[in-house]
């Protein structure tokens, strides 16, 4: 195993060094190659500036277990800096470092998501309310963006089996839909319709249920950055980045499958279920190896894994599927 | 390309046109078209407060295509200025202008093969043949090497009137390229655009110039014109007859 630590200004390296530095059994289990997902905490409280502290309790006695495989590859996290000044969030712009440069001008607080459709509790609710029932936890996941480049990112978050459990989904939920805030005011992408807004995914309820799929608020420990979706947004780590919904308002459970901005957009390169699949190319690109993030100049390429190498985890979902059609 | 204007005399630094052009126009230009790749350099190391961000080799790759793009599309367009601001000189600058669109190109392919894919050439040969956008692309590239060749002294001489003609491949060229940056981008294609609507008035006018489309075109105006008036004079006959 490669474990190459990316060549960075000094200036930009200490938020994950602090974060390693404080953690040193962490280095020594990704240094196995399996990573544990880390922390819970026993009173979610989050803080309303981005990149502050996280409130939450470390305890890896109540770790869920190694997430991350493929021990072969190079799973050095990626540094605070590439994870924020590297984003693809088109409601700030299309360029990777327009996130970065506008996101600041979206105001997260106060911050409602309304809950909807098929399930028991629905309603209204402020961002602390919603968040409080949950203990927060720490992972550490691999993230393949469909345009074939990758990072290694420890989110802080719940998993969203817990989050939609607690909203008693009824048996007519066959789908879980997402929206993201609609405000062109402090989003300036959205006043250009490349893509419609809002912004909206979803997933099979049996994929949202999933233990890998991940409702984020927090990274590297700390509050969201605008850039990465504060104060709240999605990760499914077998899934191309795009599924990762940033900036939620609406979660809605409903019967039929609910349509996806980017399938809406190209439904010929980007699929609903978006699955990482290296047999399965982009039509203008192949999806067969990717770029990791930080490494070095020559031999940046890797292999990418069936399901961004999470099969053992997933790949019951889509058993007797043809994953060709189905992209 | 000869024109009727007679070479300006305007005394400058007390240096006749030839000796500007050789000891500061061209030695100018020459720098100011390296200076995007100094740039790159800088940003790569650090340099001067510069940064080619997260994914350098992606930020190469795509800056060097859009120089290339750049370049080309300053080698169109000085025809057009020399003879709109009627600066026959310019000319001389051409050239070195069009042989820096070709070095960007190769630029852009060599941090593609070298960088990007890692010298795989299986992967650079699937892309070639697979990836229309490259396909596109690497035709471009291509089609560029016989224009840089023949662009010296002595190969304009030996070629003599097939020179010009073969020289008029960079229209092609410019469209294949602005067709490749087109079919690259992912979603927001407001950028390609541009380069586009760029590329049709350069185009458009060495069309508007042409002698022998001019000539067809005050034909058609001309018969228009009679047909109007024609018309015109039908109309008040008919008025005035009850």
């Amino acid at each position: 195993m490669t474990t190459r630590i990316p060549r960075i200004p000094p200036s930009q390296i200490t938020p994950s060094e602090v974060y390693f530095g404080r953690r040193a059994f962490l280095a020594s289990a990704l240094a196995a190659g399996t990573t544990a997902a880390l922390g819970r905490a026993h009173a979610a409280v989050v803080p309303a500036r981005a990149g502050a502290p996280l409130a939450y309790s470390y305890d890896a006695a109540e770790s869920v277990g190694a997430l991350v495989h493929a021990p072969d590859q190079n799973e050095t996290p990626n540094t605070w800096h590439q994870i924020t000044n590297y984003n693809n969030y088109y409601e700030f712009g299309t360029s990777k470092t327009d996130p970065a440069e506008y996101a600041g001008r979206l105001q997260t607080r106060p911050w409602s998501i309304t809950v909807a459709g098929e399930a028991e509790r629905t309603g209204t609710f402020a961002l602390e309310d919603f968040l409080k029932p949950y203990a927060l936890e720490e992972r550490i996941y691999r993230f393949r963006c469909v345009e074939a480049w990758s990072m290694v990112i420890p989110w802080v978050g719940i998993p969203l089996a817990t989050m939609l459990k607690h909203f008693r989904p009824t048996s007519r939920a066959k789908y879980v839909a997402f929206e993201s805030v609609y405000r062109p005011s402090q989003m300036r992408g959205q006043r250009v319709p490349i893509l419609q807004w809002p912004y909206r995914e979803g997933l099979r309820i049996d994929e949202a249920i999933n233990p890998l799929a991940f409702m984020v608020v927090g990274l590297y420990g700390r509050v969201l950055p605008n850039q990465n979706g504060a104060p709240l947004r999605l990760i499914v780590p077998w899934k191309y980045g795009f599924k990762g919904i940033k900036a939620i308002v609406r979660i809605a459970f409903t019967e039929t499958q609910p349509p996806t901005t980017w399938n809406q957009a190209r439904p010929n390169y980007y699929g609903f279920y978006a699955n990482v699949n290296p047999d399965v190319p982009t039509p203008s690109w192949s999806q067969r190896t990717e770029v990791r993030i930080g490494n070095p100049f020559f031999h940046q390429r890797q292999a990418t894994l069936m399901f961004n190498g999470y099969g053992k985890e997933v790949a019951y979902l889509y058993r007797g599927m043809n994953l060709r059609k189905y992209f | 390309m000869t024109t009727s204007a007679p070479p300006v005399k305007r005394p400058f630094l007390g240096l006749s046109v030839e000796r500007r052009y050789r000891l500061i126009y061209k030695p100018v230009v020459f720098l100011a078209a390296l200076a995007p790749l100094a740039w790159m350099v800088c940003g790569l190391f650090g340099w001067l407060g510069c940064s080619d961000g997260v994914d350098p080799v992606k930020f190469l790759e795509l800056r060097c295509g859009k120089t290339a793009l750049n370049f080309i599309m300053l080698t169109l367009m000085v025809t057009p200025v020399r003879e709109l601001a009627k600066l026959p000189h310019l000319i001389r600058l051409r050239r070195m202008l069009g042989l820096f669109a070709f070095f960007y190109v190769l630029l852009h392919f060599t941090v593609y093969a070298v960088l990007d894919l890692d010298l795989n050439w299986r992967m650079v040969g699937a892309d070639i043949v697979k990836r229309p956008y490259i396909t596109v692309g690497f035709s471009a590239l291509l089609l560029l090497i016989p224009l840089a060749v023949t662009s010296s002294n002595r190969m304009m001489r030996r070629l003599g009137r097939r020179w010009s003609r073969l020289h008029r491949l960079i229209y092609l060229i410019a469209a294949l390229g602005v067709w490749h940056f087109y079919w690259e981008e992912k979603i927001d294609e407001r950028t390609p655009l541009k380069y586009a609507a760029v590329l049709a008035v350069l185009l458009g006018y060495r069309v508007a110039r042409n002698a022998r489309v001019r000539r067809w075109l005050a034909g058609r105006m001309d018969a228009l014109r009679r047909r109007t008036q024609r018309k015109r004079a039908l109309a008040c006959d008919t008025q005035r007859s009850p």
